[in-house]
Order: C-alpha cells, then sequence, then structure tokens
C-alpha cells in the first residue's frame, strides 16, 4: 500500500531496534513509556512491537480510547435517549457493545430502538434530512480527533435550518486527562508517547507543560510500527541525554499549532464543561465539551429528558491502577475470567484498543506477560528520576 | 384424458392445465398462497431454471435411488445453510450462487461429491419478480457449474418488511468416498497449513457495495464452488487432515475452530498469508482485521508436513487453487491459541471473533 508499506518493512524496523536497544544500555533503571492514544495501543499489540523492545522498556497503556472512557452512566443516558419513541439514535460502531450499567447500545436495539450506524456524522445528518418526522439524534464522542467533524455537522444542520437533528455530546479533551494523570502520586512513568491525530486537530505546543512542569519527554506519534519505534527511539535519546522536550515525530501530518480551522469549529460549538466523568479515572475538571448555548437546539441533553446519574465502576476493576501503569491487565484479579471482551467491566477491556482488550485478544500469553511474572521484581523497580532531575 | 380442440369444456381445461408464466411484477400474498399463483411461480422460475427429471415430478420430497449413490462411496455428507445477504446483488457475484456455492462447499470440505441441492426461498412482498428470476438463473448457473441438482424446495412468502426482500436456504447431501477422513479432530503438531489463495475479498466486496462508504475499489468476492479442488487435493493426499471453507468469521475463526477441536496450537506466519492491497486498505480506514472478513471460496486445509508441497503443487495448478501458499504451521502447544508471527519477528494471538468487526471512530 503506498504510503503505508513503507512504515511496516521489517528491515527498517530491525534496524531502528538496533539503535534502541543500544541506547536502552545506556539506562541506569528500567524504563516506562505511556503511550496515550487508543491506536497505538492498537498497532502495538497488532505488530507485536512490546514484545521485540529490550526488557528495560515498559510500555503503559493509556487512556486515549474515546469509547473506553465513556462512562457507564453517559451510556445509559444515551440509551434513555435512544429508547424516546420517535427518534433515531446513530453512533459509531465501535460504541455499540459498551456497556452501560445494564445494557449495551447493542442490546437497546435488539430490544426495539431503532438505532443505527454511521461512519460520519454527516451520514447522521441525513438520516434526519430523509425522516423529517423523526427526531435524529448523533452520539458524539471521541477526542478532538472527532471533535471538528461533530462541530461541522452541527454547523451544516443550523445552516440548513434542520430542526429534527441533535447530538448528544460526549466529547473529551486530551490535555486535562494527562495532566490528571501527571498529578497522581501513583504514577511511574519515564516519558510519552503523544497522541498523533489529536495533535493534528490540537498541534504539538499543547504538550509542552509535560515537558515544562512535570519534566517527561513526549514525542507525538504516527501509528504505523516504524512510527512508533522511532518515536521509542527518539524518547529513549531524551532520556539517555538527560533532555526533556516535546518532539514531534509525525511532522508529516503534525504542525506545532495544529489545525486552525478545526479548532476554531471546536470553539465555535463546543464549549467546556466544568467536569467530566472518565470512567476509570473518575471526574476530571475542565475535560469534556458541551454544545454552546447559541447551538442549544441541537443539543440533545436539552432536547431530551435523560437520566443523568452517576455510576460507579466496579469494585473488583483495576482499570484507574492499569491506566497509572502501576499494574499490568494480568494482575487484576477479573481480568479474562469475569471480564473478557464478551464481557467486559472495566475501561480498558470494552473496547479493542484498551489495554485489558489488546492484552486478551493479541497477548494473554505473551513473553511479555511470562517475563513479567515470571521476573516481577525488575518492573517494580522506581523508574528513573525524571528527566533533568538525573543522578548523574 | 384426450382433449379434443373442438370440444369447449376440454378447451377450458387444456387452458386451466397449460403451463403459465408469472404475469405480476412483484410478489404479492398470492406467490406463497399455496394456489395457481404459486404454482405459476414455480413452474416458471424454479421448475425452468432448474430443470431435472427429480424435481419435475413435484413431489413434496425428491427421491433418488441409493445403488448409484452407494457404488460412490459409504456415507452421506448432509447440510444446510441460509442466506440473507445484503445487497442481493454486489461485485463478483450475488445471493442465488451464493447460495449454491456455499452449501456445495460445506459438502466438499467433509471429502464429499456434492450430488443434490435443496433450495427454500422466503420472498418479501414487493420483490419485483424480475429480481427472483435474475436469482434462479444465477442458481442455475452456478449448479451446472458444480456438477450438482437441485432437486425439492419451498416457496414462503411474507408480508412487507417481515423480512428484508429474499432469503435462500439450501440443504445439500453428498457421497464421502471410501477411505477418506477428514476432520478439525485429526489435526496434529507439525502439519502444515494451506490456504487457496487471498483472503477478505468476499467480505470486502459486500462492504463496499452496500454503498455506507464513500470508497471504490474493484474487489469482487471471490465465490466460486470448490468441489473440484477439494477432488484434486483428495487425489494428491489422501490422509489429508482437516479441510474447512472460511466463510464467515474468516481465516481466524476456522484456525481457532481447528486449535481447539484438536487441542494444538497453530502458527501463522503474517507475511505468507495473502491479501489483496485494497483489502488491506479497507481494513486499514476502517480499523478492520482482514483474518476476520467473510470468504466464499477459500478452504482451508491442514496436511501432514510431509505432503504439504505436493499438496501445495497439485493445488497450484487448479484454478480455484493457484494463489495457493503454505500459511502456517501446527505446534503442540499453547494448545487452542492460534499465534501469528508478525513481520517484525514478535508473536501474538488471533482470537476468536466477539460480535461482528465493528468500524472503530479514528
Amino acid at each position: 500500500m503506498k504510503y503505508v508499506d513503507e512504515f511496516r518493512e521489517p528491515e527498517k524496523a530491525e534496524a531502528i531496534l538496533r539503535e534502541i536497544t543500544k541506547l536502552s544500555h545506556q539506562l541506569e533503571k528500567p524504563i516506562k513509556i505511556m503511550e496515550v492514544c487508543g491506536g497505538h495501543t492498537h498497532s502495538i499489540f497488532k505488530y507485536g512491537i512490546e514484545e521485540i523492545l529490550p526488557q528495560t522498556i515498559e510500555l503503559i497503556h493509556g487512556p486515549g480510547c474515546p469509547v473506553c472512557v465513556m462512562p457507564k452512566g453517559r451510556l445509559d443516558d444515551a440509551i434513555a435517549i435512544s429508547q424516546n419513541h420517535n427518534v433515531i439514535f446513530a453512533t459509531f460502531g465501535d460504541a455499540m457493545r459498551v456497556p452501560g450499567s445494564k445494557t449495551s447500545l447493542l442490546q437497546a436495539r435488539a430490544q426495539g430502538a431503532d438505532i443505527r450506524m454511521v461512519y460520519s456524522p454527516l451520514d447522521s445528518l441525513q438520516i434526519a434530512r430523509d425522516n423529517p418526522d423523526k427526531e435524529v439524534v448523533f452520539f458524539a464522542l471521541g477526542f478532538e480527533t472527532t471533535a471538528p467533524s461533530t462541530a461541522f455537522t452541527i454547523l451544516q444542520a443550523a445552516g440548513e435550518k434542520i430542526h429534527n437533528f441533535s447530538m448528544f455530546s460526549n466529547h473529551v479533551l486530551v490535555i486535562p486527562a494527562l495532566k490528571a494523570l501527571l498529578d497522581n502520586p501513583d504514577l511511574q512513568l519515564d516519558g510519552f508517547v503523544g497522541p498523533g491525530h489529536v495533535s493534528m486537530v490540537i498541534g504539538s505546543d499543547p504538550y509542552q507543560f509535560i515537558s515544562q512542569q512535570y519534566n517527561k519527554p513526549i514525542v507525538v506519534s504516527g501509528f504505523e510500527p516504524l512510527d512508533i519505534l522511532q518515536s521509542i527511539w527518539m524518547l529513549l535519546q531524551q532520556l539517555v541525554e538527560n533532555r526533556c522536550e516535546v518532539e514531534n515525530q509525525y511532522n508529516r501530518i503534525v504542525q506545532k499549532s495544529g489545525n486552525t480551522v478545526a479548532l476554531q469549529a471546536i470553539n465555535k460549538v463546543f464549549a467546556v464543561r466544568d467536569s467530566f466523568d472518565w470512567r476509570g479515572l473518575g471526574d476530571i475538571p475542565y475535560s469534556g465539551l458541551k454544545i454552546q448555548p447559541e447551538y442549544a437546539q441541537f443539543d440533545a441533553e436539552l432536547k431530551f429528558i435523560i437520566p443523568n446519574l452517576k455510576v460507579a465502576d466496579h469494585k473488583a476493576c483495576k482499570c484507574g491502577e492499569i491506566l497509572k501503569g502501576v499494574l499490568k491487565p494480568w494482575e487484576c484479579k477479573v481480568f479474562g475470567t469475569a471480564c473478557t471482551p464478551e464481557t467486559p467491566i472495566g475501561t480498558c477491556m470494552v473496547s479493542s484498543e484498551g489495554a485489558c482488550a489488546a492484552y486478551y485478544k493479541y497477548g494473554r500469553l505473551s513473553t511479555i506477560a511470562k517475563r513479567t511474572i515470571t521476573q516481577k521484581p525488575k518492573i517494580t523497580q522506581e523508574p528513573l528520576p525524571a528527566c533533568g532531575f538525573s543522578s548523574d | 384424458m384426450n382433449i379434443s380442440p373442438t370440444n369447449p369444456i376440454q378447451k377450458i381445461e387444456k387452458i386451466r392445465r397449460r403451463q403459465t408464466k408469472v404475469q405480476d411484477t412483484h410478489i404479492t400474498l398470492a406467490h406463497g398462497s399455496g394456489g395457481k399463483a404459486m404454482r405459476d411461480l414455480i413452474d416458471d422460475i424454479f421448475v425452468s431454471n432448474f430443470d431435472n427429471p427429480i424435481l419435475s415430478q413435484l413431489e413434496d420430497q425428491a427421491s433418488f435411488n441409493l445403488a448409484p449413490l452407494l457404488q460412490q462411496g459409504d456415507r452421506l455428507a448432509f447440510t444446510t445453510d441460509s442466506y440473507v445477504v445484503d445487497p442481493l446483488f454486489f461485485p463478483g457475484s450475488d445471493i442465488g450462487e451464493l447460495a449454491v456455492n456455499g452449501t456445495v462447499n460445506d459438502l466438499a470440505v467433509s471429502g464429499a461429491k456434492p450430488l443434490y441441492l435443496t433450495c427454500s426461498v422466503i420472498l418479501e412482498e414487493g420483490l419485483p419478480v424480475e429480481t427472483l428470476r435474475r436469482v434462479a438463473a444465477s442458481m442455475k448457473i452456478a449448479a451446472e457449474k458444480a456438477g450438482i441438482q437441485i432437486v425439492t424446495g419451498d416457496t414462503k412468502v411474507v408480508h412487507r418488511g417481515a423480512a428484508d426482500k429474499l432469503f435462500i436456504n439450501t440443504a445439500g447431501i453428498g457421497i464421502i468416498p471410501r477411505g477418506v477422513n477428514i476432520s478439525a479432530h485429526n489435526i496434529k503438531p507439525g502439519d502444515a497449513v494451506i490456504i487457496n489463495g487471498e483472503i477478505g475479498n468476499h467480505g470486502t466486496a459486500i462492504l463496499i457495495a452496500r454503498g455506507e462508504l464513500a470508497l471504490e475499489t474493484n474487489i469482487e468476492s471471490d465465490c466460486q464452488p470448490l468441489h473440484s479442488l477439494v477432488e484434486t487435493i483428495l487425489h494428491t493426499c489422501p490422509q489429508i487432515h482437516a479441510m474447512r471453507d472460511a466463510t464467515r468469521g474468516g481465516l481466524a475463526t476456522v484456525l481457532n475452530e481447528f486449535a481447539l477441536s484438536s487441542d494444538v496450537g497453530i502458527r501463522l506466519f503474517e507475511e505468507s498469508i495473502p491479501v489483496r492491497e485494497e483489502v488491506n486498505g479497507v481494513c486499514e480506514i476502517l480499523g478492520l482485521d482482514p483474518l476476520y472478513l467473510a470468504n466464499e471460496g477459500k478452504l482451508v486445509v491442514v496436511v501432514p508436513k510431509k505432503n504439504a508441497e505436493t499438496v501445495l503443487s497439485a493445488m497450484k495448478l487448479h484454478p480455484a487453487g493457484k494463489d495457493a501458499c503454505i500459511i502456517g504451521e501446527v505446534i503442540p502447544s499453547p494448545a487452542g491459541i492460534v499465534l501469528l508471527k508478525t513481520a517484525f519477528g514478535a508473536e501474538r494471538i488471533v482470537d476468536m471473533l466477539v460480535g461482528d468487526q465493528l468500524p472503530r471512530i479514528c
């Protein structure tokens, strides 16, 4: 595939891996790197990247899958909207199986709700045009990656004066989530592989606080295996050279200041919520987007009565600790037993891009799992001191 | 009764008995009522297309002699499948051809020679008769290619909205030759895993044909009968251990079933699995995995390692197996697990699919 195969060449991967291994020998202690984005988690497992890395480099799979972090209460709200008489509820496919507190959208559809899978928010607007006697609600979710397209859809609906269309906004923001993670005293990380798609919209500049305030390096990365390997190599270089910067590996797509047009659309249509509940992480201030009052007619939260109840995560579920890198998926008591992709309990098992689901699906017998189980003391060592404060 | 052309009663009787064509442009509830309209539909569309001596008896069942069957083998293979594909017509094939080849292939992968099919249709009121005619004509051609006869059937019409246009069920009977014992339980460590060509073409063709994606490709379904290829394989190596067509759930599902049935591990080599560039492209865009995409003309063969190259060479000489290749090996452990050796030398699990593959957000 043009522009794809070039980033999957095993020979090149081998060359980068040799460099990574060389650098890893210069590390004083094992390190933990978090990839924030679910797309990275998916690629890492699909290509077995974690397994070919030196043992001293451990990857922690962060909260970057928008479907995984949807709290049960919001799913319940979505299902409640879909059950309104006369409503057509439109959603992306991967939200269909995410469990609420009692049921999922897939089950709600089987029970009679008119729920349709779409590939873009504009498809849901077309459903509204085609069904003027129905109320069409789009389940808007995702990070800054998908927020621009939902914003443009609302602007288009407003322009066309479509009255039977609204959105249930569950968009979340990556920066507050990263801040919440970094503020957590349990966090054991030495650096970040930054999200590529989100950064395409917000740019790489917004991550400066990570290096400046928290003294952790971050490299914004593409999604192909060579992208990820190169990003890890760049992170290692920073750590070994005692640097702490925001670097951009994905510069074929990501600009420093992001995509102005997309950001303007987001700012025009959405306002930041005071707080938003994340599955596995709890309430995070200023981390969600709601629809601006100017576009209130397209806000499903104002158009429909919704339960708006907060539902606690399951007590046995250790997703919070897994997302922070404190625990590995298989160290959670319910992993692979009560909590499986068929019956997910926690955020990390919900979509295939979650850490637990990825381990379950791709690597529950991986050498990483075996290695970690048999050599546990090795990875529970303290991480390297934050860069810039090295002991040497 | 001898009918005289001059006797008016007899003239009426002649007209009453004549075989008529369906005049309606769309299926109505009358076509499933059991009366004249249904008889006309059966005669005009099914009997005329599937023409054979057993069907033309129009009994409630098909009957055939056992003696010639016994000469061909010592066991019957019997299977059934229902076809509910949307759209009915898609690049490279249609529901009619699918309904014949699908059941033929289910018989063939047991080593059986497919002989007879049934054809049961559920029609939605309002279906254009022309659509049904096209589907029946397609079934006729597919049956001829597969060398089988469609010998009995059933027609039901349901109210508009109670079914999606047209559903077909086909059941099939075949004869398994003496000495052939193919089963998912026979697989042994050391065996080689072979596939007869590219995976995921059918699943991708259907996805694109639904028109929900603004994507254009020239991918066609791989729908084809596999009985002749199976015959070639068995001729080359009667001791093959297991064989299955990789339809819904794709290659990954078949291999997981194999691994669980024989309690062995299977290791696939990512670089050896043939996938078209366009299929990979569509999968990239939608976040799907070609290993789980449906096929309609692909079979997976598990053979003792010593026979692998001979079987492969024979398959490559057959039109349905020209792109065949060895894609994996059977290993003693981890039992019940399928592993994939990636291009980077890492190994990961290829698990059973949970639910349908759903396109991801980003």
